[in-house]
């Protein structure tokens, strides 16, 4: 695809889908609040304040206060880095192994193929999350393990995906020449074949992004991973889920707010990708 | 019937793989089981002796056999928190997790088809559109959060809701006597409509939070396949042999879209197996999925990989169920594959 036809592209998917670019907004705020955090808040996300437990929203804490008295905003805000952070890592790591195991699988096929397809098939058997769930059970409880429980589960996508791809494209003329103009396979793989695939593996990993998400904060949601108190989306929620029954509502409602806009953004992003690259896949 | 035996057979090699997997899981990872059952005031003599009870100082290989062996006689080993039978535990409270499961996919079901197939007809229409608005939100809710909105409104706000501490309000009600495990079915059994209606009430904000989120993968499949088929040739010459509307809707183009929505019924058990484990601590349900969530932050081994297991066991189980009856509903399938 020439850059002419991207930024044609772009032009139409923007003006087709609005929503792209509040999703491109979005996605700006939360990149500011992830890597400047700490110094946007407005207050220490670990300070306590036992005179002011449980305060409603106001001027001086425009998200109200949690149990311990600790400013919800600031702790909204911080948590930005840790959330995007472990399914950033997470996507990041299974599109690089996902990509490796499936291209091997599908441009060597035979032995290699059986068995990379058996594991994802094997992946595959669990229940996703309930998976997630037993890795980081034997694993250990913290945050890195966190991340490698959702790598695994969402290994089978990128795998299968590059597989099918590098499979198809293994025999066609511009491989068939690299090889005959005597390159190793390594070198027709990473310099012929992968380049191609990579677009649509973006999309997919940006669709992937959003769910990543939910897997972590879903598993720091039953106490898993993160430990308080750091500021995490899915822990916070948890600790706010308690005060529901008194009416204490904006502990828990901004930091899954927080949650549901970060999904729904990547999710836009993703259909937005997806209408740029390849316009016919559009639904 | 020779293709349910040929698929059948084919869920063999994931079986293996599960059953290698939670191995893997339980014994062949960092963490040292001996020293946990030990204790912390254990010295490194007692740790071998429980490893050597435990069978853990022998090769991995023999290890497995003695797993699989356990397996076959139903032996998912002792849960140290309730001191039970993990086996016995999970019988036990696996009915109430696939009593909120079944209701929470009537629920996706029977919303998320008439919103595909409505959207599908009134294409680019205000229907359409809000059916897209629905399920691009839905997808974006976790379900644990979903629940407590859920529970803030209608328990909290409104007070049409029972409070959301478990399957029956066991103050004002007594469990139906156990048949099936499930409260409501047994309720109907035992003829007591009061309970069966309290039961009932319980499940309801549970069952539509998991509902919710498998309901964005169904509509949007069943919304691409109706599209599908009604621009289909056979659908085109239903329609121009005169042939009354609903019955081309639901007799040809419908009937053909059942395949693909079928496809995606994997992804969605999978979605709420797991999403079970959220709703079920969200609202305090007596569930397999709230006993692992205690089990995995007590390092209760046993129970949690019986639990991954069972899970596992569950859903290749649910894909057979789909897929034979892919077979009733399209013939074709049959022959491919």
């Amino acid at each position: 695809m020439t850059f002419a036809n991207l930024t044609r592209n772009a032009g139409h998917a923007f003006g087709e889908n609005p929503l792209t670019l509040v999703a491109v907004g979005i996605l700006l705020l939360l990149l500011t609040c992830a890597l400047l955090g700490p110094s946007l808040a407005p207050y220490d996300p670990l300070m306590t304040d036992a005179t002011a437990k449980l305060v409603p929203p106001s001027m001086a804490h425009p998200f109200g206060t949690d149990a311990l008295g600790r400013d919800i905003l600031s702790r909204v805000i911080v948590a930005t880095r840790l959330d995007l952070g472990m399914a950033f890592s997470a996507v990041i790591l299974s599109f690089v192994v996902g990509l490796a195991l499936g291209s091997a699988a599908g441009y060597l096929g035979g032995w290699t193929d059986r068995i990379v397809g058996r594991l994802m098939d094997t992946i595959m058997a669990f229940p996703l999350f309930v998976l997630a769930m037993g890795i980081v059970a034997a694993l250990g409880n913290n945050v890195a393990n966190i991340i490698i429980a959702t790598m695994i589960i969402n290994l089978p996508f990128y795998c299968r995906f590059a597989r099918a791809e590098v499979n198809m494209r293994r025999d066609l003329g511009y491989a068939e020449a690299a090889r005959m103009g005597g390159n190793r396979t390594l070198t027709v793989l990473a310099v012929h074949i992968i380049p191609n695939i990579l677009p649509p593996m973006m999309v997919q990993a940006s669709l992937n992004m959003g769910w990543a998400i939910l897997n972590a904060a879903g598993l720091s949601f039953i106490g898993l991973g993160v430990r308080p108190p750091t500021p995490e989306w899915g822990i916070m929620v948890s600790e706010g889920a308690s005060f529901i029954v008194s009416g204490e509502w904006w502990a828990f409602v901004f930091p899954g707010a927080a949650l549901v806009l970060a999904v729904f953004c990547f999710n836009l992003l993703g259909d937005g990708l997806r209408d740029l690259l390849d316009p016919r896949k559009r639904v | 019937m020779n293709f349910v035996w040929k698929r059948l057979l084919a869920t063999l090699p994931s079986l293996a793989g599960v059953v290698v997997l939670t191995f893997l899981l339980s014994h062949a990872l960092p963490g040292d089981p001996a020293a946990y059952f030990a204790g912390p005031a254990a010295d490194a003599n007692s740790i071998a002796e429980i490893r050597e009870k435990l069978g853990l100082d022998r090769p991995l290989v023999e290890q497995f056999f003695y797993y699989v062996a356990d397996l076959l006689r139903g032996n998912l080993g002792k849960s140290l928190t309730t001191g039970q039978p993990v086996l016995t535990d999970l019988v036990d409270r696996l009915p109430a997790s696939l009593e909120l499961s079944a209701y929470a996919l009537v629920f996706a079901i029977g919303c998320a088809i008439p919103m595909g197939v409505l959207a599908a007809i009134r294409l680019d229409r205000p229907a359409d559109h809000a059916c897209r608005v629905i399920v691009t939100v839905c997808a974006a809710f976790p379900t644990f959060f979903i629940g407590l909105l859920l529970v803030y409104v209608f328990y909290f706000l409104l007070g049409w809701a029972p409070e959301p501490l478990g399957r029956l309000n066991e103050i004002l009600y007594t469990a139906p006597p156990r048949v099936t495990g499930a409260y409501t079915i047994d309720a109907l059994i035992a003829g007591d409509g009061e309970v069966f209606r309290a039961a009932l009430a319980q499940l309801v904000l549970p069952a539509i939070s998991l509902g919710l989120f498998a309901l964005a993968p169904l509509a949007r499949i069943t919304r691409a396949a109706m599209l599908e088929s009604l621009s289909s040739d056979f659908v085109r010459t239903a329609h121009a042999s005169g042939l009354p509307t609903s019955k081309v809707l639901f007799t040809y183009a419908f009937r053909n879209s059942l395949l693909p929505i079928s496809s995606v019924l994997g992804m969605v058990f999978s979605f709420l197996l797991g999403s079970n484990v959220l709703i079920e601590q969200v609202f305090g349900w007596q569930g397999v999925g709230a006993y692992a969530v205690s089990a995995v932050l007590a390092s209760d081994y046993a129970a949690v990989q019986g639990f991954v297991l069972m899970m596992a066991l569950l859903y290749i189980l649910l894909n057979l169920l789909v897929d034979v009856l892919a077979t009733l509903i399209d013939p074709r399938v049959r022959f491919e594959g």
